[in-house]
């Protein structure tokens, strides 16, 4: 086996690369349970992978028979209900897990210098995650697939000039059609896992490159002994590989329950529209988007006033556009001296408890019909989404800020 | 403070599942899929009932006579009306475009019924029928008002002279010990074959059996899940002693 090993590392440098990722990768001792959404995330991204592998083996990308294939898939294929339900909870789970990684990092700062690169990239995750899903969400054909489908691509129409070209260039017809399901299949199942594996290697890379942030968001590589070793790092393997384990255990426990119990999840991961076949003449009474869609469309849903001569469907689409990218430049409207939340000042704190609840809020709000009380609501939340970011360089400079110890604690 | 926000988080995910939903008050409705018997009766009145005009078009025959423990050649001769061989997938042969002359849309396929619109909503809809002489067909329902859909089942249940109340769930007044709502018809201008409570019954085999073939495969994941959970937990205690003992030398 040694020998084996040494005749591929003269020729690929193995060993330097499991030790740079792994073996000699020191990662702070002191990571909490919000560390290990991270693996979470890849964990699920194989679940996404493999499921999606086998379920593109029966799927049928028509409009003709492609709410057939599914049903075939769920009843005829052998396990095929267990591949479907694990690819379609994993999308949701995927969110869940993505979402408290972000979290974890605007609460202890992951985002500031020098891991500016790693929060753009993780960004840029993201954003392919959302249209990954999005188009995933169309393949099954229902009712809910169809017309969120047509909602969110007519959205490209509001935009001045060009809009109407652009989503008749988007969906490949005067309205969605066959041609869309198979251009956004060749999408889900090609283009975009490409891109989104490349996107999570240079996150890694760029991640190994500076290190890890941790809970106390102190450097530990300031703080290294004769070997130079940091005193407050340990291994990536096997110590957080083992770690992780716990992580996975306690994830799969919850994800099971879903995917085995409640694999429809409340009608929140399969919308119970959906189990009608899509029908271009035939609009349902109400149209929501997925569950991990709904902040971004009650902000849209929000903005119900013209604008300089421009419908106010232009100014949602400006406004959700805005939402996701005025997360790319938060690394440099942190002006905090320190990283982590537990040594930043009250107002950072009550900063991002109202930004935390909003989103949340919001969520909610976008799932539900709209009524005047409920815009008014997902206006103000609007507002303070965007206020956590606008006002970030003031309260982080403003407040008094705990002094960071020498070494991580707990 | 994140405890509070990640507590808050968990607590809003199953209010939404509220979001969504009927406002015409529904009958509860409990499947139990195990009940094989009940599955039986459910499929012959959906054969006899439903098939002539509604299609089940996802689902086989074979599967639901594997399920059913009913023996292929019983099934055969009594519950496949078109022909077809015990393979093939449950469609009929009315054409649609002349149901949809005649009902104004062609009846639709009803194999995820269950699952579009709720078992409650189903089994209360069945239940729902009323005379309504404004109406082309004479009937109206409660559940689903201006149905296009024929009374078929009133040759069992009879012509309800009054709008049935479906939502009311049947109860025993406690001093003279009447029940009320025991029939969800209170007056009938056409005698059926069945009573009410028997009617009832029958429209709970049904809707069963319409749950069944929404979902055909729920016994067998529910008690699959069971085994994977046990799995993960054992799996979950040896990767925590594993842990624990590379992590008491980190200090």
């Amino acid at each position: 086996m040694q020998k084996l090993i040494n005749w591929v590392d003269e020729r690929l440098p193995i060993v330097d690369a499991w030790n740079k990722h792994l073996g000699k990768y020191y990662a702070p001792k002191n990571f909490n349970v919000w560390y290990f959404f991270g693996s979470l995330a890849m964990l699920v991204l194989v679940n996404q992978l493999v499921t999606g592998i086998w379920l593109t083996m029966s799927y049928n990308p028509s409009g003709e028979g492609a709410f057939a294939s599914v049903e075939y898939i769920m009843r005829d294929v052998e396990w095929g209900w267990l591949l479907r339900y694990l690819h379609s909870t994993g999308a949701s789970a995927f969110f869940v897990v993505v979402y408290l990684h972000m979290f974890r990092g605007l609460m202890y700062g992951s985002y500031q210098k020098p891991r500016e690169l790693i929060w753009i990239f993780g960004m840029l995750i993201y954003l392919i995650l959302m249209a990954e899903a999005f188009m995933g969400y169309l393949l099954p054909w229902g009712q809910m697939s169809y017309w969120g489908a047509q909602v969110i691509v007519n959205l490209f129409g509001a935009i001045p000039v060009i809009g109407e070209d652009l989503s008749l260039w988007i969906r490949g017809d005067y309205l969605i059609s066959g041609i869309t399901l198979n251009r956004f299949f060749a999408l889900h199942v090609v283009a975009l896992p490409i891109v989104l594996l490349g996107l999570v290697v240079l996150h890694i890379l760029a991640l190994h490159e500076v290190g890890s942030n941790n809970p106390d968001g102190i450097d530990i590589k300031k703080n290294k002994d004769e070997n130079g070793i940091p005193k407050d790092g340990i291994p990536f393997h096997p110590y957080y590989t083992v770690h992780d384990l716990l992580g996975v255990g306690v994830f799969f426990f919850i994800f099971f329950i879903v995917v085995f119990f409640f694999p429809e999840g409340g009608g929140l991961f399969i919308e119970k529209p959906n189990f009608e076949p899509a029908n271009p003449l035939k609009t349902p009474d109400h149209i929501a988007p997925v569950w991990y869609f709904t902040p971004f469309y009650a902000m849209l849903r929000a903005v119900t006033i013209d604008l300089f001569g421009l419908d106010a469907k232009f100014w949602g689409v400006v406004v959700m556009g805005a939402a996701i990218a005025i997360l790319f430049v938060l690394p440099w409207l942190d002006k905090s001296p320190v990283r982590s939340m537990r040594y930043k000042g009250w107002l950072s704190r009550i900063a991002l408890a109202i930004f935390a609840v909003s989103f949340v809020v919001l969520g909610y709000l976008g799932l539900v019909p709209a009524t005047e009380g409920r815009t008014m609501v997902a206006q103000i939340l609007t507002v303070l989404y965007f206020l956590y970011f606008i006002l970030m360089p003031f309260y982080t400079r403003m407040e008094k800020t705990k002094p960071v110890p020498e070494r991580v604690t707990g | 403070m994140r405890k509070l926000i990640f507590g808050l988080f968990i607590a809003v995910l199953p209010a939404l599942g509220l979001a969504a939903g009927s406002t015409v008050p529904l009958d509860s409705f409990e499947s139990d899929h195990s009940d094989k018997a009940s599955l039986q009766r459910g499929a012959a009145l959906f054969t006899n009932y439903c098939m002539g005009c509604h299609s089940m078009e996802y689902a086989r025959y074979k599967r639901v006579a594997d399920d059913l423990e009913i023996p292929d050649e019983l099934y055969e001769e009594n519950l496949i009306f078109t022909g077809a061989k015990i393979g093939e997938l449950m469609k009929n042969s009315m054409n649609k475009d002349m149901a949809a002359d005649w009902f104004g849309a062609p009846p639709p396929d009803l194999t995820l019924e269950t699952r579009l619109r709720g078992e409650a909503w189903v089994y209360s809809y069945l239940r729902g029928f009323y005379k309504d002489e404004s109406r082309p067909l004479g009937v109206n329902n409660v559940v689903f008002p201006a149905v296009g859909m024929p009374h078929v089942l009133v040759g069992m249940q009879g012509l309800c002279a009054v709008e049935p109340n479906i939502g009311t769930p049947a109860s025993v007044e406690p001093l003279s010990g009447n029940i009320n709502n025991a029939d969800v018809c209170p007056e009938y201008a056409i005698e059926g074959s069945m009573s009410g409570p028997e009617f009832d019954q029958a429209m709970y085999d049904l809707t069963n059996f319409m749950s069944y073939m929404g979902d055909p495969v729920k016994l067998e994941r529910e008690r699959l899940g069971i085994f994977v959970l046990i799995f993960v937990a054992i799996f979950f205690v040896f990767a925590y002693m594993l842990n624990r003992e590379y992590w008491k030398d980190v200090h």
